[in-house]
């Protein structure tokens, strides 16, 4: 966990903390998440900023016997009892695909419909919204230049198993790289064993650039 | 236990934590019913200033109280206020509701729920909710409106790229400090 040297921006995770993020960013995170307890504690940081909004927000008048119609609702089932404490133990399923992850990729790395691209890489989409953004599975055997997956906008690249260099910087498992068109950038995988990471990009529909300008002024944590 | 509605704004953040308590414990409707008096008109207005219809947000936020009473084992007070956590209920319900698919989560931490919550660590963490509150609050309003209607997920103000360059060193300080808990908290 404490090798990580690459993380999620501010503006990216405000946005999710936030819960405007497409889909397919939204996933990347919380893999992220999964690897970085750092990340982890700024998301909830972050989180309690909605709450502080939530508390002083305006009021809405519910609707008359809503109450009632919630206690009739739920009276009948008592809360549910919380699970048995597991410590120390993580439940996760594949050794290189955190759980949230593993859920949108057929459970295991296993599972992955890789289809190839050309050079011995290959790629599976794990998700696609209606907003056009896209998260990938890429496999790039050592030595070989990542495939340039980008077309504009924002992009996210985190690395599952492995590692990749870019203009100087090495990036292995759990490292986030965050570019859009602007970054001239090929990475390369390292010689070896080849590279396994979850690649993003958004879709037609622009989020980000509204997003740095809504997070950049206040939360620079 | 029975405070008059006025004076609701100053209950503090233990007795929501308490509520949330008496409700995972002993299934205690009078606990759900201020919880739900005090919550529930805020999720709707927060649901409706991020574009839901009224009818639409009503649904939904009896859903997310409906929520609260069926997962309040999973509110641990050592990381989150009352406010904080059903703030993440009522964004994750306003996601599925336009996703129709549930918001990726992270994994679970590795050492799992405690059984019972640290009250110290518990505290800390809830007046540092209560600062943060303030913080907003006290905010100039153009600035307070931009970081709602962020959160609020209502995104077709352009014209909040504008609203740069003001001071916002209180509620700077406050995250980082929430934050600096928070990490001490997971080590
Ligand atoms: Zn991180």
């Amino acid at each position: 966990m404490t090798t990580i040297k690459h993380h999620i921006s501010d503006e990216i995770l405000t946005g999710y903390a936030a819960g405007v993020l497409p889909e397919a960013f939204d996933l990347a995170v919380a893999t992220h998440l999964s690897l970085c307890d750092e990340c982890r504690a700024r998301a909830m940081a972050l989180e309690a900023v909605g709450g502080a909004v939530l508390e002083e927000t305006e009021t809405a008048e519910m609707a008359p016997g809503a109450l009632d119609a919630v206690l009739a609702r739920v009276a009948g089932t008592a809360p549910e009892a919380p699970p048995a404490a597991q410590p120390g133990t993580v439940r996760r399923k594949d050794s290189v695909l955190p759980m949230p992850l593993a859920e949108y990729a057929g459970g295991s790395l296993d599972k992955v419909a890789w289809r190839s691209v050309g050079g011995g890489v290959m790629q599976a989409v794990v998700a696609r919204g209606d907003d056009g953004a896209t998260a990938r599975l890429l496999y790039i055997p050592g030595g070989t230049e990542v495939p340039d997956h980008s077309h504009h906008g924002l992009e996210m690249t985190l690395v599952l198993d492995g590692a990749f260099c870019d203009r100087g910087q090495r990036y292995g498992r759990g490292d986030v790289q965050i570019a859009d068109e602007t970054v001239d950038h090929t990475p390369v995988a390292e010689p070896g064993a080849a590279c396994i990471c979850l690649a993003v990009t958004e879709g037609r529909l622009k989020f980000s650039g509204l997003l740095p300008r809504l997070a950049q002024p206040f939360l620079r944590i | 236990m029975n405070l008059a509605p006025a004076m609701d704004k100053s209950v503090s953040e233990d007795e929501w934590v308490s509520c949330l308590w008496r409700i995972r414990t002993a299934a205690d409707q009078e606990a759900f019913a201020r919880l739900f008096r005090h919550f529930a008109p805020r999720v709707k207005a927060f649901l409706m200033r991020g574009g839901a219809d009224a009818a639409l947000a009503e649904e939904c936020a009896q859903d997310v109280m409906a929520t609260l009473w069926q997962k309040a084992h999973l509110f641990d007070p050592e990381k989150a206020s009352a406010a904080t956590w059903i703030f993440t209920i009522a964004r994750n319900r306003r996601i599925d509701a336009a996703r129709r698919s549930k918001r990726p989560e992270p994994e679970d931490l590795p050492w799992g729920p405690e059984p019972e919550p640290d009250a110290a660590d518990a505290i800390g963490l809830q007046q540092e909710s209560a600062r943060l509150v303030k913080a907003l609050a006290e905010l100039p309003e153009a600035q307070r409106h931009l970081i709602e209607r962020c959160y609020f997920g209502d995104m077709s103000h352009r014209e909040i790229a504008a609203e740069t360059g003001l001071p916002l060193g209180t509620i700077k300080s406050r995250i980082r400090l929430a934050l600096e808990r928070l990490r001490h908290e997971m080590k």
